[in-house]
This record gives C-alpha cells, sequence and structure tokens, in this order.
C-alpha cells in the first residue's frame, strides 16, 4: 500500500517514528518550535515532543552544532538543521574539526551519531550566491561523514530512517526543489539502506549517473534522448560510501559513463564517480567517461546568468549524443 | 544639524521603493529573495545623515534602506534587483549583494552576521591609512546571537578601531520574537562587556537616530575606538515574501500607527514640513521612482560573454 504526500511530510514521518522509538534523539536550529520551521520541516513534532526534544535557538549555528557534538558525545542522538546549507559555514570549525574527527582523535570512544540536516540545498530559484550552494562534496572529502542526498519522497523518508540509526555523524542533503512535491511513500516501516544507490530507468547504450535533484533533470534529458540512446539513469542516493556495484554493474552493460550533477565540477561527486569507474572497470569502457556540471563560478542572480551557470537537461543531451559519435 | 526636508525624502523615498519592489515582486517580476525594511527608514537615513562618501557601511539581507540612505543611487539598486546589467552589482547579486565601492557602501549579506567583521576590515583600512573614516555596520537583533558580533566587538576595543555598530533591533527574527532568542534584551550591554561606549536609541525618531550617530562618530573620529547604538523599531513586512509570522496585531498597530517614523517626523515639524512641502516630496519621490523602474526594465539584462570573460566560464 502507498500514501501519496509530501517529500517533508515523508521525512517528518520518519523523524517522528523514530522519535517515538528512541528517546535520545532531539532536533535542534532555528524557529524549529516555531510553526514548524520556515519551511514547515517538524511541522507537529514540538506538540508532540515539546521543547525539550524540538530545541529552538537563536541564529548562533556555531554554538548550536557543538551543543549537538556534545550532546552526541553524552549519549543523544540530535537532528541539527541548518536553514540552508550555506549557513553551516558559519559553524564550521564543529562540523569538520569536531564533529566529523572526535571518533578518531579519542581512540574510537566517542560516538559522534549526528544528523547534520541541509534543509533547503539547490540551485535554480534566484536566490544568488550565498543561497545557493552545493556542498555535498566539500562533507565526502572530509573523512568521517556519511552523506545522503535523496529527493523523492520515499527515499527521504527511508534514508531519515537510517540516518538516525547510524552509528556516525551522516550529512543529510535535501533539494528545495522537492521539499513539497507529493509522491508516492510505502506505508509503515520503510528503511532505505545507507550506500545504495538505484537504477531508474533502465537502458543500455549509456550510463548517466546523477543524484540529488540532478536526478530530475537526468530523467528529462533521457525522455528527450529516447529512440536515440537508450539511456540507464542511476541516483546514487547516498554520495558516501558510494554504490560502486550499482555503477559497475550498469557500466559492464553499456561501456559509457556519463555523470551529471548540479554542482560545480571541481574535486566533485562526479569526479569521484569517474575515477572509481576508471580505477575499477576501465575495461568496460568503449569511451572516455564525462561529466557535465555546473560552471565553476558561484551562483549569479540574474535568471540569464544563474540558467546558463547551472547544469541542464540539454547539457546531459549534448554531452550524450558527443559520447554516442 | 540635520536637514529635516532632505530626511523626510530620503525616508519617503525608501518606504515606496519598498512598496513598489514588493508589487514588482508579487508580479513575477523580481525574483529571489526580498527582505523589505518598511516601518524601519528612520535608522539608515538617521544614520548616514553623519556618515561620509569615505565612511563604509557593511549591511545586511534587509538592506535596500542602507543602500538608499548611503548611496542615494535609486536607479542602481532597483536595477540591480530586476537583475540588470545597470544594476549596482552587475545582475549577479541582486536583492541581498548591493554593493556601491564610490559611495562606501560595501555589500549587503546574505549570511546573518556576515558583515560585522567586515565592517571591522573597512574601519582597519582607514586606521592603517591614517585616514578619519569609519567603519559602519548594521545588523539584526537576530544577528547579535552569532559569535561574529562578540568577536568583532572585542578585537575593535581592543585595537581601538574606528568602528560603529547599529544593531537594528525590530523585535523579530525571520519568524522568532527577540524575547524567544536573546537571554537579555538589552544590547548596549554587549559593548559594556567590552568597555565600549553604548547608548539605546528610538529608532522610530530620525532626530534622535542621526544625534545618536553623531554622538558615536564624533567619538569615533577623535580616536577614541568603536561605539555601538542599539536603535528600536518595527519590521511592519513579514520576513521575506511569503514567510509569515504571529506577531501581536496590537502592537502591530502602535508600531504603524502611532509610532510610525514619517507621521512622527511630519507631527513634530509641522512649520517646516507643512502639507505643501511634504505633497512635493512625495510627488518628487514618486517621479524618480517611477523613472528608476521604468529606466530599470528598459535596460538589457547581463550580458553573458561579459560574464564569462570576467569570470572565466
Ligand atoms: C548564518 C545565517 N543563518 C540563518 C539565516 C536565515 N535568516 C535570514 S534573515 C534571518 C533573521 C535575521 O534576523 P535579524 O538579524 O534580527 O534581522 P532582521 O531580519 O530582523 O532584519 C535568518 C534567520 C541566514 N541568512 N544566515
Amino acid at each position: 500500500m502507498m500514501k501519496h504526500i509530501s517529500y517533508l511530510n515523508a521525512v517528518t514521518e520518519a523523524l517522528d517514528e523514530e522519535m517515538a522509538r528512541d528517546e535520545r534523539i532531539f532536533l535542534v536550529g532555528e524557529d524549529l518550535d516555531i510553526d514548524g520551521g520556515v519551511w514547515a520541516e517538524t511541522k507537529g513534532l514540538v506538540e508532540k515532543y515539546g521543547r525539550r526534544r524540538v530545541l529552538g535557538t537563536p541564529i548562533s549555528e556555531s554554538a548550536f552544532t557543538g551543543l549537538a557534538a556534545g550532546a552526541a558525545i553524552s549519549g543523544l542522538r540530535p537532528v541539527v538543521e541548518y536553514m540552508y546549507p550555506d549557513f553551516i559555514h558559519v559553524a564550521m570549525d564543529q562540523v569538520a574539526s569536531q564533529i566529523a574527527k572526535a571518533r578518531l582523535m579519542f581512540g574510537g570512544q566517542a560516538p559522534m551519531p549526528v544528523v547534520l540536516r541541509m534543509c533547503a540545498s539547490g540551485v535554480g530559484t534566484r536566490e544568488a550566491a550565498q543561497h545557493s550552494e552545493l556542498l555535498e562534496a566539500w562533507f565526502a572529502h572530509l573523512p568521517g561523514f556519511q552523506v545522503v542526498f535523496p529527493v523523492t519522497a520515499a527515499d527521504g523518508k527511508g534514508l531519515m530512517k537510517s540516518a538516525l540509526r547510524a552509528d556516525g555523524p551522516v550529512v543529510f542533503f535535501e533539494s528545495r526543489n522537492v521539499l513539497y512535491k507529493k509522491q508516492d511513500v510505502p506505508e509503515g516501516e520503510y528503511v532505505v539502506p545507507i550506500g545504495k544507490a538505484e537504477v531508474i530507468r533502465e537502458g543500455k547504450d549509456l550510463t548517466l549517473v546523477t543524484y540529488g535533484y540532478g536526478r530530475y533533470k537526468a530523467l528529462d534529458a533521457a525522455s528527450l534522448m529516447e529512440g536515440e540512446i537508450d539511456a540507464e539513469v542511476i541516483d546514487l542516493r547516498t554520495l558516501k560510501p558510494m554504490d560502486m556495484e550499482t555503477v559497475m554493474a550498469s557500466v559492464q552493460k553499456t561501456g559509457r559513463l556519463l555523470v551529471a550533477q548540479e554542482a560545480a565540477p571541481c574535486c566533485s561527486i562526479g569526479s569521484e564517480v569517474i575515477r572509481r569507474v576508471v580505477e575499477e572497470g576501465f575495461g568496460a569502457l568503449k569511451k572516455a567517461p564525462r561529466l557535465v556540471a555546473s560552471k565553476d563560478v558561484a551562483i549569479p542572480f540574474s535568471a540569464n546568468l544563474e540558467d546558463y551557470v547551472v547544469m541542464q537537461p540539454a547539457d546531459i543531451v549534448n554531452a550524450a549524443a558527443e559520447m554516442m559519435n | 544639524m540635520l536637514d529635516l526636508k532632505e530626511a523626510y525624502y530620503w525616508m519617503t523615498l525608501i518606504r515606496s521603493f519598498e512598496h513598489r519592489a514588493k508589487s514588482l515582486y508579487r508580479q513575477g517580476q523580481l525574483q529571489g529573495a526580498l527582505h523589505l525594511s518598511v516601518g524601519q527608514e528612520a535608522v539608515p537615513v538617521g544614520v548616514c545623515s553623519v556618515l561620509r562618501d569615505d565612511d563604509c557601511v557593511l549591511s545586511t539581507h534587509r538592506s535596500h534602506g542602507h543602500y538608499l540612505a548611503k548611496t542615494h543611487d535609486v536607479e542602481g539598486a532597483i536595477a540591480e534587483m530586476l537583475g540588470r546589467a545597470t544594476g549596482c552589482s552587475k545582475g549577479c547579486g541582486g536583492s541581498m549583494h548591493l554593493f556601491n565601492r564610490a559611495k562606501g557602501f560595501l555589500g549587503s549579506n546574505g549570511i546573518v552576521g556576515g558583515g560585522i567583521p567586515i565592517a571591522l576590515g573597512a574601519a582597519f583600512a582607514h586606521f592603517y591609512q591614517g585616514t578619519d573614516g569609519i567603519g559602519c555596520t548594521f545588523f539584526g537583533d537576530g544577528a547579535a546571537n552569532q559569535g561574529t558580533l562578540h568577536e568583532t566587538l572585542n578585537l575593535a576595543a581592543l585595537k581601538k578601531l574606528p568602528f560603529l555598530a547599529v544593531c537594528e533591533n525590530n523585535g523579530i527574527a525571520a519568524t522568532t520574537p527577540t524575547p524567544v532568542s536573546t537571554s537579555d534584551m538589552e544590547r548596549t550591554k554587549l559593548a559594556v562587556a567590552y568597555g565600549i561606549p553604548a547608548e539605546r536609541v528610538d529608532g522610530n525618531c530620525v532626530e534622535e537616530v542621526a544625534a545618536a550617530a553623531e554622538r558615536a562618530t564624533a567619538h569615533i573620529r577623535q580616536g577614541k575606538g568603536p561605539y555601538l547604538l542599539d536603535v528600536r523599531t518595527y519590521r511592519v513586512e513579514p520576513h521575506c515574501g511569503i514567510i509569515m509570522d504571529n506577531r501581536d496585531p496590537e502592537v502591530a498597530r502602535m508600531w504603524t500607527e502611532e509610532k510610525d517614523a514619517l507621521k512622527g517626523l511630519r507631527e513634530r515639524h509641522p512649520e517646516i514640513l507643512t502639507s505643501e512641502v511634504t505633497s512635493r516630496i512625495e510627488a518628487e519621490v514618486a517621479e524618480r521612482l517611477e523613472s528608476a523602474v521604468a529606466a530599470a526594465l528598459a535596460a538589457p539584462e547581463p550580458e553573458l560573454n561579459h560574464f564569462r570573460k570576467t569570470f572565466g566560464v
């Protein structure tokens, strides 16, 4: 049985079910206790669990991230929310030098079961340079984190459940373009394991790996190419650890790898996919792999500039056509 | 001495500008984030009335009033917010990223608390060059809870830098009322902790804001170090576009009707701001604003090749 609910409702369901199951879980972030937060991302939870477990904070990212770190070492399981991923920079010491490293520094004795929730990640909404960052590669690069980026309601619920049960810190990216998108979610207990990609369209000509909102652009591109190029589309869902088994199985079949992402190209998730495929399955490749990404520049405000900078389905189609030649 | 007609002109202009921006936003012509400062006009107009072009201002996400009061560049502001090539940031920044170096406006900021230490850097540049200019930051009561403010105040006091901190205390941050986010509402105490002189000011009275800013800048220009103003005001519009809050309607009525900054200014100076004078100012403002909007709407979008060349992409 399925129900048709928004991405945020699905994630809130996961939070609700896990908070009911595990008394150690609490939420912390700006305005979370006022009408469910600015995105309505925790709607109903303060009424149900109270202000002890849904902790609204001042605009003090550094302090409340550190609070989460200290609570986690003390045995609690915090979910820390940033209204936009861009704001986590304010807390970067707590994130990068404390949360990411505590387990290792203290010989494995300091637990850090923290979920960092990056609520409105994305581009394309004319919010300009300081509200449009795609930071997933930063966290994948830092040893210590698992990084997930679900963009369907079902994956949102299923991966939040896994994140809340994980041992170490998980960075949980959410695309602002899907927050209110309604989709089918299985009724009852539903868990998506961390580290599992999904083949979302089968095809034989070319493996198109993507993640985040790129999923929808890749699907658009695949249907634009239909009849000419038969693309197999894979949504990574988890960026670290990366599901190379699924990616490699597809590349073995198609012999071509194209990666599409909305983030900039340098040292990115896409570069990592290509590195892994080249190292682990070079023999399967009939063509040099390619990455289509946004341009290597911050996001400009004006619509024509932003659309130029951000990766679009047409970029995927063009690259795929070149690879088939 | 504050020129009352000039102050009335710019306060009227800022208010009309914000209303016009809101209508452009509703029509879908203005995109992205839009934080309006309706009700708070006396703060930037009062403070900037004592600042010079070489004094530098750093601002926040709610920056239109600061920009207009400091630069008087109505045309560049509206063109920027409409994403045009003629905008003050060449269409690259939008409402949250206005910039005008020549007039000493070193940027609005999308990160709460982000501009505060940058203003300290502008102050340091004056100190370094031996000039008597000032680095001034506007910041909200919400931003006062960021570490940047506390670190900056200490460093400014320690090095006696020409730094003016203006807390625009409008009682709310996004949807959080200040008493819910702040353990002690008296923001002047922040300065006291670092040995910095501070005043609490009625932010809806432009004469009081200007007088306090005059005392502050005199102190700073004499090389005596930083100064903080805790300016009390009220944000009339919602936080940003669609985000609503549950503020007390009675309090809102008090601020918008009884304590309105423009109304108060007219009532305190009926002999100068006669109805003829105010009507003439309002007509001038309307004309200037409409021609700025028309020019912006007619202006081209940023040129792609130019953008590519400038940023190498
Ligand atoms: C570091 C950071 N955290 C959160 C936000 C989201 N945000 C934007 S404005 C705002 C409220 C700011 O309140 P205040 O400083 O009082 O200024 P006001 O909006 O009242 O002018 C918040 C939480 C942000 N832009 N940057």
